[in-house]
């Protein structure tokens, strides 16, 4: 056995995070690990790597105990791990990131010429082609991704560890990954892999771990354990799934709230034209730099829109900054929440309403009553697991900040809320959730457009989508022609 | 040629920063040279790296600590002790005073690190309590007064002395630079304190040794200093408890100027060091201007003056970036 982990407990200020949780791993073994958000399979990866110390249990590494004080001693022991919150240096190049803490050296210096080809050569195996010399900060959070699994796999480790590595890719780059899964295996090294996305765990997995509330409730291999015994295991009761609408339901056609009409700006966003109505859930799909984000960016006021028009509510409107477009009532959830979002030292109780607190006050005091009644709702509607709405932000597991982002933003009870990615990090239990609170939330009349690039999300929650590809709106299907054949038809679309 | 320029290529905002205080310093220069008979003259140029190569050395140890995202508020006062301890030791040989004034400013760094690193005191207040204990040990010391060196044993040819006929303040100004850049540039340890600024969360879980790092840079700050305060002391004779004041203050100007983000994560050698040779020159202008006779500026107005002046690099510096940034 490569690694072993039996009987590990961590608490946080007395709160158990860890309750005598197991792992282990054989060589050349992909173990998936899961659990929803909260369920301590971070922190259990943090135990082993060193970042936090346990409080009981005994970890094995290549049949030696081993007691790792910090990263930097389970990085030389051979454990080489992509943390949830990718974690590279913003303002270093990317050769120096992959690089950092073991650089290629000419006389006991660092060989800049090496670290440079090294890169490139390892990112253009991941079909990448990308200036090695500049700051990880300006490329997007797939690049930012890629450029993180990069510097582990290249790290000649024995184990490799992936806390939700795809959660940020598209289906390309998760098949870049998989491949590069595929090559570490045989090359003998294990590789420990944790997501929310049960079919990507079907497909690359040989075994998997279930943790539920700290504990180790399950260990398979893949293959003897049915989805659907999978997540009973890991929610602890049978998933109450999103009741999706007939798929032939004929959605009535409801006044347009927002419209914008061939938009453009730069190259990104091209030619785009799209309508979202009243109490409508309005989905927007296409490929990885099809422009969806950058279609939100320009609506929201964050890039200023060169071409075309955009109209609330009839009149037409010029948004020069995101202010612009939140007097207006609109919201915007951005994909990278990790970077946009939190405050990580403020409480929970602050960072959901950050947005609200001009609405709170009440002659210039923050109403506490109001603040702790929106807080309390969002919480359990979203089901945030924590200790106090008083704890610390960056305190929470990762898919628990996300439900604290996204509470803020539905806080604000805004009237066009473009959401992008809604359930990126999120728990299949809770993704369900979410849904069904969008969905509650159109029929009060929100209007929602969703940028999703996963299509089973598009198809359950949508009333209507757009397809953009390249840049340029190509299709929109409504409720009754919307197929994933439909979908993927249409985001293959190319534009001359 | 494409890659011979690389070096030169302008990847970051900050390097904008770092050309433009190499342009504004060439710029001073030219007007000096052109306004001023005896500007370029060697006693005028000599006399200038003699005495600024001190600030020199404290703006070193400043970037590299302020590179990490921290501040050492402490150089002053500690090169004011080391000058003390300089003079104290210089009747016994020059080396104890040279290696003594070292040894008094790689103690405070020591401290600041334990401070900072083990106990978890922010740099700010952790380095103001170590300046204000440097200045009392200083003082106390010197029984309040400054303490004349020895003349016997050659200590004062280390401030006073030329080597080549360039002043030996000067040398260990320049070696201290290239070693400074050697390490910023090319060890690996020049990417782990860069990449400790930039977020030392982060650099910790890329396996990075965040504190014994941190406590190397607060080292290599305090012994600077140090060294500064022995060159304070050969150069003028006596260790002086009472000087060193605000030399911190001009150590951070210097960083700043150089283009180095007092958040931390970036910076360069080069560019701190002209930005140390920028505001020491705008004060050498000055004088020359008093001497020219159409206007006396007393040193409050100098000082004014040349805090106008480090406000209009700065904020070139900041339009420079948001330039940058929008393109
Ligand atoms: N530094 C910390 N201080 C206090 N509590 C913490 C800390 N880190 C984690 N916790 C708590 O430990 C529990 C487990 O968190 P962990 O991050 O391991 O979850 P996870 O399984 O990775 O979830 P996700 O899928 O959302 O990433 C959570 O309840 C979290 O609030
Ligand atoms: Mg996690």
């Amino acid at each position: 056995m490569l690694l072993s982990m039996q009987g590990i407990s961590k608490a946080f200020a007395g709160v158990a995070a860890l309750k005598s949780a197991a792992l282990d791993v054989e060589p050349a073994e992909i173990m998936a690990l899961v659990g929803q958000n909260g369920a301590g399979k971070s922190t259990l990866i943090k135990i082993l790597t060193g970042v936090y110390r346990r409080d009981a249990g005994d970890i094995t590494f290549d049949g030696k105990p081993v007691d790792f004080t910090m990263p930097a001693e389970a990085q030389s022991a051979g454990i080489a791990t992509i943390y949830q919150e990718i974690n590279l240096a913003p303002q270093r190049s990317v050769a120096e990131n992959i690089y950092l803490s073991r650089e290629p050296k000419r006389f006991g210096m660092i060989d800049h010429a090496a670290m440079r080809r090294g890169a490139a050569a390892v990112l253009k195996t991941f079909n990448l082609a990308i200036d090695v010399d500049r700051p990880v900060a300006h490329f997007d959070a797939a690049t930012r991704q890629m450029v993180a699994i990069a510097r582990a796999v290249t790290q000649n480790a024995r184990l490799v560890i992936m806390d939700e590595p795809t959660s940020s890719l598209d289906e390309r780059e998760v098949a870049v990954l998989f491949e590069t899964i595929r090559t570490l295996k045989r090359s003998g090294v294990a590789v420990i892999f944790i997501g929310h996305r049960l079919d990507e765990l079907y497909a690359i997995c040989d075994r998997v771990t279930i943790m539920r509330d700290g504990q180790t409730v399950a260990k398979s291999p893949m293959a003897d354990m049915p989805k659907m015994a999978l997540v009973r295991h890991m929610l602890g009761k049978e998933l109450a799934a999103f009741q999706a609408m007939a798929p032939d339901q004929d959605v009535p056609e409801r006044p347009v709230r927002l419209a914008v009409q061939n938009a453009g700006a730069g190259v990104r966003v091209r030619d785009v034209s799209l309508d979202v109505r009243e109490g409508e859930i309005s989905g927007l799909a296409g490929l990885l730099g099809s422009g969806r984000t950058e279609t939100a960016r320009l609506i929201f006021g964050a890039d200023r829109m060169q071409r075309g028009t955009l109209r609330m509510d009839g009149r037409e409107r010029t948004y020069r900054e995101p202010a612009d477009a939140i007097a207006d009532g609109i919201g915007l959830v951005s994909e990278d929440r990790k970077i946009d979002g939190i405050v990580p030292d403020m409480s929970i109780r602050e960072n959901m309403t950050l947005a609200l607190l001009p609405k709170l006050k009440k002659a210039g005091i923050v109403d506490r009553t109001k603040q702790d009644a929106i807080v309390t709702k969002y919480i359990r509607a979203l089901g945030v697991k924590c200790a106090s709405p008083d704890q610390p932000i960056k305190e929470l597991s990762g898919g628990n900040q996300q439900k604290v982002l996204l509470a803020r933003w539905l806080a604000t009870d805004p009237r066009v809320l473009i959401i992008d990615e809604p359930t990126r990090g999120i728990d299949i239990g809770a993704k369900s959730e979410i849904l069904k609170l969008l969905r509650s939330l159109a029929d009060e009349g929100l209007s929602v457009l969703m940028i999703s690039s996963e299509l089973e999300e598009l198809l359950a929650a949508a009333d209507r989508v757009t397809v953009l590809s390249d840049g340029t709106s190509v299709a929109t299907l409504p409720r009754k022609e919307l197929s994933e054949a439909a979908l993927l038809s249409a985001m293959a679309h190319q534009v001359e | 040629m494409q890659t011979l320029l690389r070096p030169f290529a302008i990847k970051s905002s900050g390097d904008l920063a770092r050309i433009g205080v190499i342009l504004a310093l060439a710029g001073l220069i030219l007007f000096g040279a052109l306004r001023y008979d005896n500007f370029l003259s060697p006693f005028n140029i000599l006399s200038f790296l003699r005495y600024n190569s001190m600030f020199a050395l404290i703006a070193l140890g400043m970037a590299f600590v302020i590179i990490t995202g921290g501040i050492d508020l402490s150089v002053g006062g500690t090169a004011a002790m080391a000058s003390v301890v300089a003079a104290l030791l210089s009747p016994y040989h020059w080396a104890a005073g040279l290696l003594g004034g070292m040894a008094a400013g790689f103690a405070v760094g020591a401290l600041n690190g334990f401070i900072i690193t083990k106990m978890r005191i922010q740099p700010f207040i952790g380095t103001l309590a170590t300046m204000l204990a440097a200045y009392g040990t200083g003082l106390l010391l010197a029984n309040n007064q400054s303490v004349s060196v020895s003349y016997d044993t050659g200590f004062t040819v280390i401030g006073q002395d030329d080597f080549l006929g360039f002043p030996i303040p000067a040398w260990i100004g320049l070696a201290a630079y290239v070693l400074g850049w050697l390490v910023l540039e090319k060890l690996p340890v020049g990417r782990h304190i860069l990449a400790i600024g930039d977020g030392e969360a982060t650099a910790g879980l890329m396996g990075l040794k965040v504190e014994r790092t941190l406590a190397a840079v607060y080292l290599a700050s305090g012994t600077l200093a140090g060294l500064a305060g022995v060159i304070l002391a050969s150069q003028f004779g006596a260790g002086q408890p009472t000087e060193g004041v605000g030399w911190e203050l001009f150590a951070i100007a210097s960083v700043v100027v150089g283009g180095t983000l007092l958040t931390g994560g970036s910076g360069s050698v080069g560019a701190t060091l002209a930005g140390a040779l920028l505001l020491a020159m705008v004060f050498n202008i000055l004088n020359f201007e008093n001497g020219l006779g159409w206007i006396s500026l007393s040193a409050y107005w100098q000082s004014v003056i040349r805090g106008a002046f480090l406000l209009v690099v700065v904020v070139l510096q900041a339009k420079l970036m948001a330039r940058h940034r929008a393109i």
